[in-house]
């Protein structure tokens, strides 16, 4: 066993079921180099034609919000029941608005 | 009909036979890379390369049952042939050697096929034409995956770019035998049932120089390129690849399985 | 979405009794834990072995199938099981990165397999020598491995209930070909209805050891069901297994191996189910411990892949290295 191996990269991987669709977070691998990863990303999560796209990132370039802040970040918008149209009164046969 | 130059004529299954074995071997020797690779990521990579040889060798192996009409299925064809009827080019069935040796041989092998597929989609042959367009994209991504290798390694490590040239010093001699015309061959292409490879001979040089300019390689001089697959005479290697491939057929013959 | 970045940087969890109760709430609500989320430390241990050993045990298990690749009778027979043993290392390579979410390595647990630190499903260290042996694999082994997965679908580790999503629909066609290659062989000639029986008769009894101990020899057990990673205990799972493998056996002819097999119409809560014999312990934990027959080849061909392969990985990132540097070179000279 060599020394000490230096790690590969691990990548993110993304894929766009089809056109008009969002790409996905469907997991990640390992791969020196983004054209390595996207290779390897074809051939690991499209073996049943599960895409058209693929996008790969570097897993260590990815910014993450802090769990611990969840709440501050994520709760102040629960109650703004404003933005969401059932919060607004139409008589019914207004029709669909 | 023994009309050796018509359509189903014995040279025309002679010419399939040979395209069809070409990608059942290699796609043996590939498929024993499963389990063993370098890295997690090419367990699945070497596999799917695989698959679609295989999968083009079980296209083809059917249509020459097809024409041949005498009750011989595409294992028969596959499983039951002495040695020296197969007629497949002798770099299919060199041993898989390491990394380098395997992804050069891809390389060498896609970038003949990729285009001679292409050139089948205007093939007499209504079969070779629909198999033409798939197995086409097919090579064309063993290209890239192998090329890309082939750069890596080649112009990665100091090992690496040793064990990159010890694999041109050996696979090369092998590569003049894909462009060679058998009389068969021959007939097809004046039927219009196979391409020609010659013309294919210099786009595949240039691509390979290309890619070699990128890893540190250069094409080596070969006094003596070798060849005797297209008539059946093989390496010692090859006697071993078919006691194992036609183990099961040959220990209990007449079987369904 | 997590970073590595980010993973163990707040591993230090306070584990107070507040701390677990709060944390056994979120699972009693069914909220899956992410892995940036503050876990206990036997949670997080808990699932880095899970994951790992269950990884391991799809990359050692590339290798008694792997065995007849080159062997297959036929070209339909060859590609089926070249695919099927590629989803294998796929279903491994989807473990491995959801274990890695917790701040392990790849490298790292690689090391620990091939050490033998870590441990993988002792079906494995068993021999394939006869083509009958695919059959059974993918239909037992394969059968027995999805009774266990589908609830892990359930577990409340997001990375490992996704990556376990992917595997069961993937492996969805792995049990019908095996048993499909067992009904061909049933069908066939003396030899093969031979082939088959004692393949199930070597294969039976290793498919019922794959559930692990019985729950109250299973230490483990009662925390993790607590947890929501284990959604059945290993008994329960077992009972499952038999009670749907005992008539396909008989559908194709088959005799299961063992004398004490029995219906019983009060099992299950009176929807009956099958009494079986004992299970011989000792043999399981003799190939647990590295005794079976092929435990040290199946070590020493990972080994091998694994070091053979370092040439090549050191390549492809030295390579990596190389073109950063030159179109950094290119940058500053464009300047």
């Amino acid at each position: 066993m060599s020394k000490q191996p230096a790690s590969t990269p691990l990548w993110e991987v993304f894929i766009r079921p089809r056109n008009g669709l969002n790409h996905k977070h469907v997991g990640s691998l390992h791969a020196a180099d983004g054209d390595l990863a996207l290779q390897a990303a074809r051939d690991v999560y499209t073996r049943r034609g599960e895409g058209n796209s693929i996008w790969v990132v570097l897993s260590k370039e990815i910014i993450a919000s802090d769990p611990d802040l969840s709440e501050e970040n994520f709760d102040p918008s629960s109650d703004k029941i404003y933005r969401h149209p059932s919060f607004y009164e139409i008589p019914d046969d207004i029709g669909h608005m | 009909m023994t009309n050796n130059q018509s359509y189903g004529g014995a040279d025309h299954i002679e010419a399939l036979l040979a395209l069809a074995d070409d990608h059942l071997i290699l796609g043996h020797r590939l498929s024993e890379w499963c389990g063993h690779a370098p890295m997690l990521e090419e367990d699945l990579s070497l596999p799917n390369m695989a698959l679609d040889l295989l999968g083009q060798a079980r296209n083809l192996f059917a249509h020459v049952a097809n024409l041949e009409n005498c009750g011989k299925s595409e294992d028969d064809l596959a499983y039951l042939r002495s040695d020296r009827e197969y007629k497949n080019c002798l770099m299919v069935e060199r041993p898989n050697g390491d990394f380098a040796h395997t992804m050069l041989r891809q390389l060498y092998f896609a970038a003949f096929m990729q285009p001679y597929w292409q050139a089948m989609e205007d093939s007499t042959d209504d079969t070779l034409r629909a198999l033409a367009g798939k197995a086409e994209k097919e090579m064309s991504y063993h290209i890239r995956h192998a090329g890309e290798w082939v750069v890596r390694l080649g112009d990665g490590t100091e090992e690496s770019a040793h064990r990159m040239v010890n694999a041109v010093v050996a696979l090369h001699p092998y590569t003049d035998e894909l462009f060679e015309i058998s009389a068969p061959l021959q007939n097809c292409i004046e039927h219009g049932l196979l391409p020609d490879p010659t013309p294919i001979r210099a786009p595949w040089q240039a691509m390979i120089e290309d890619i070699f300019s990128q890893a540190y390689l250069t094409i080596p001089d070969v006094p003596f390129p070798q060849e005797g697959g297209r008539h059946g005479r093989h390496t010692e290697d090859f006697g071993h690849l078919l006691s194992e491939l036609q183990y099961m057929q040959r220990a209990y013959p007449g079987m369904a399985w | 979405m997590y970073s590595q970045g980010l993973i163990g940087a707040d591993s230090e969890t306070e584990e107070s009794e507040e701390f677990l109760a709060a944390f056994q709430a979120r699972i009693d609500r069914e909220e899956k834990i992410e892995p940036n989320d503050p876990m206990p430390q036997g949670y997080r241990k808990t699932l880095v072995r899970q994951i790992g050993q269950h990884a391991h045990s799809e990359i050692v298990g590339m290798l008694p199938e792997g065995n007849w690749i080159t062997r297959a009778p036929t070209l339909r027979r060859k590609i089926a099981l070249l695919a099927k043993v590629q989803d294998e290392g796929g279903h491994g390579l989807y473990l491995y990165c959801a274990a890695e979410t917790l701040g392990v390595s790849r490298e790292q647990m690689t090391e620990e397999l091939l050490s033998g630190k870590a441990k993988y499903s002792s079906i494995f260290n068993y021999p394939t020598p006869s083509w009958a042996d695919i059959g059974a694999i993918g239909w037992l082994v394969d059968g027995a491995a999805i009774m266990n997965q589908v609830p892990l679908c359930r577990c409340s580790f997001g990375p490992y209930a996704r990556a376990m999503v992917r595997v069961c629909k993937e492996e969805s066609f792995h049990q019908r070909q095996g048993y499909e290659l067992m009904m061909t062989l049933t069908e066939g000639t003396d030899a093969q209805r031979e082939m088959a029986q004692d393949a199930l008769n070597r294969w039976w009894w290793p498919s019922l050891m794959m559930f692990g101990p019985h729950d109250s020899e299973s230490s483990n057990s009662d925390q993790s069901m607590l947890w929501k990673i284990k959604r059945f205990s290993n008994d329960e799972l077992r009972q499952k297994f038999v009670d749907a493998t005992v008539p396909q056996a008989e559908r194709i002819g088959l005799t299961v191996p063992d004398p004490d097999l029995k219906w019983n119409p009060e099992k299950n809560d009176g929807e009956g189910g099958y009494d079986f014999g004992a299970i011989d312990w000792d043999e399981f934990w003799r190939v647990v411990k590295g005794g079976g027959p092929m435990n040290r080849d199946r070590i020493a061909a990972r080994t091998k892949a694994w070091e053979d392969g370092a040439w090549v990985r050191e390549a492809a990132l030295a390579h990596a290295e190389k073109r950063k540097q030159r179109m950094q070179a290119a940058k500053v000279a464009a300047e």
